[in-house]
């Protein structure tokens, strides 16, 4: 997309419902291909009303549709939520840092993600699936609010079942028909068989959910420098000339969202950043 | 005893204890299996032994009347489930339940605890220990009780 100021208008060509407050929209840009890295957002745009920072979580390899899940907290979110296919909304983007698939290749690679946070990760997940015998172990720790907020369930037991990835989940509630696990996301960092060392961590997801992660997964061994993180702030301009969204020396919306643990950690525990 | 003792120093919960102490604590140990859907504890039974997880997954649960078992936390493989036989009067305060078929070392909550009033060294590491289970257990009881991925604002 030429200016990155400008939004384009854009095509929706599709909304599916993944849970009570989560939404899928599919839409297509109007010049074609519209390239991304695993990791990037775009700026989406209602006129009239304003713009929100959404992750993209389509599958690179298919450039041609933009695929962003959302759930809906605020006035923009809400709209897009309620957006019909072939009505318009403005795109801009993408912006921002991806996460380190080239670092990752010929590793192990942990994925930790936490209630929406699965939805930057996703690419990835499509990314490697595509070039699979280029990582190792796959394992994804994925904890989510109770067993119905838990997102793309079908395609999780598929990659599953293809072999692509190690799924483990866990719930902050559930009844006893759920099987699976009840705890936070950290407890399951003790679950990863992978060699320590030869792991590359990617995390996205509440701060205190990923500050208490990095911990777990810098007590079984794994390298600060092989821990990346995905960064949410206030996200305005998406150009880093309004600085809503500074920490510390970084613009999260230039520099980020995608960040190597030792770059970002020493601010996590600063007020007011 | 040698194969049962080497399980147990393969255990990071016993992995630094010197070998004279892990035979101690040894004898109060025994292999166990449940079976899936087995109640492996029940809230206000005597609380006789903790358990080493070696094989399977378990739910910690509290009966609620009108609503059934509420699950708490599920615990796996390499975890340490129960403390209540360290802390007086000695009763679960949770039900526990085999979610899969289980192994586990059980070790004897009695034996251990003449044990530590008898070897106050033993007795520490065991503490020492049980304080980090402790720990760990209530900052993601904490974490787990700020619900994190509502979008209320806590």
């Amino acid at each position: 997309m030429s200016d990155c100021l400008v939004p384009t208008l854009c095509t929706i060509a599709g909304r599916t419902q993944d849970t009570a407050d989560v939404f899928t929209l599919s839409i297509d840009p109007p010049d074609g291909d519209f390239p991304f890295e695993p990791g990037q957002f775009n700026m989406l745009y209602i006129p009239g009303v304003g713009e929100s920072a959404i992750s993209i979580s389509g599958r690179p390899a298919e450039a041609h549709r933009l695929v962003h899940t959302i759930r809906a907290v605020g006035d923009v979110t809400r709209l897009l939520g309620i957006r019909e296919a072939r009505e318009r909304i403005g795109v801009r983007g993408p912006f921002g840092t991806g996460w380190p698939m080239a670092h990752a290749a010929g590793k192990h690679v942990v994925l930790v993600a936490g209630g929406i946070g699965l939805a930057p990760l996703r690419p990835v997940i499509y990314a490697i699936a595509d070039r699979r015998d280029e990582y190792g172990d796959v394992t994804l720790l994925y904890g989510a609010r109770t067993p119905r907020d838990v997102l793309f369930y079908d395609e999780l037991l598929e990659w599953k079942r293809a072999g692509v990835l190690d799924v483990i989940v866990t719930v902050d509630a559930a009844g006893s028909d759920w099987n699976g696990d009840v705890g936070v996301v950290t407890n399951l960092v003790g679950r990863i068989h992978s060699e320590p060392a030869a792991i590359v961590a990617m995390m996205c997801g509440p701060e205190i959910m990923m500050r208490s992660a990095a911990r777990a997964l810098l007590d079984i061994g794994v390298d600060e420098a092989n821990i990346a993180v995905s960064m949410e702030r206030n996200m305005k301009c998406a150009t880093a000339f309004c600085g809503h969204c500074q920490i510390g020396p970084y613009f999260v919306c230039k520099d980020g969202p995608v960040f190597f643990y030792p770059d970002i950690a020493p601010y996590w525990h600063e007020r007011e950043f | 005893m040698k194969q049962f003792l080497d399980l147990l120093a393969e255990h990071s919960f016993f992995s630094d204890l010197a070998r004279e102490d892990l035979e101690f604590i040894a004898t109060c140990g025994r292999n166990v299996a449940f079976r899936a859907g087995t109640q492996i504890a029940r809230e206000g039974d005597p609380a006789d032994a903790f358990y080493v997880i070696r094989k399977g997954r378990a739910a910690i649960e509290m009966y609620a009347p009108g609503r059934g078992s509420l699950r708490v936390q599920t615990v796996g493989e390499g975890d340490i489930l129960g403390w209540s036989w360290l802390i007086p009067p000695h009763h679960w305060v949770f039900d526990v339940r085999a979610l899969e078929d289980v192994r586990a070392i059980a070790l004897d909550g009695r034996c251990l605890r003449d044990k530590c009033d008898a070897n106050h060294e033993v007795g520490y590491q065991l503490m020492r220990r049980f304080a980090q289970i402790l720990t760990r257990r209530l900052q993601a009881t904490r974490i787990q009780l700020l619900d994190l991925y509502s979008d209320k604002v806590v």
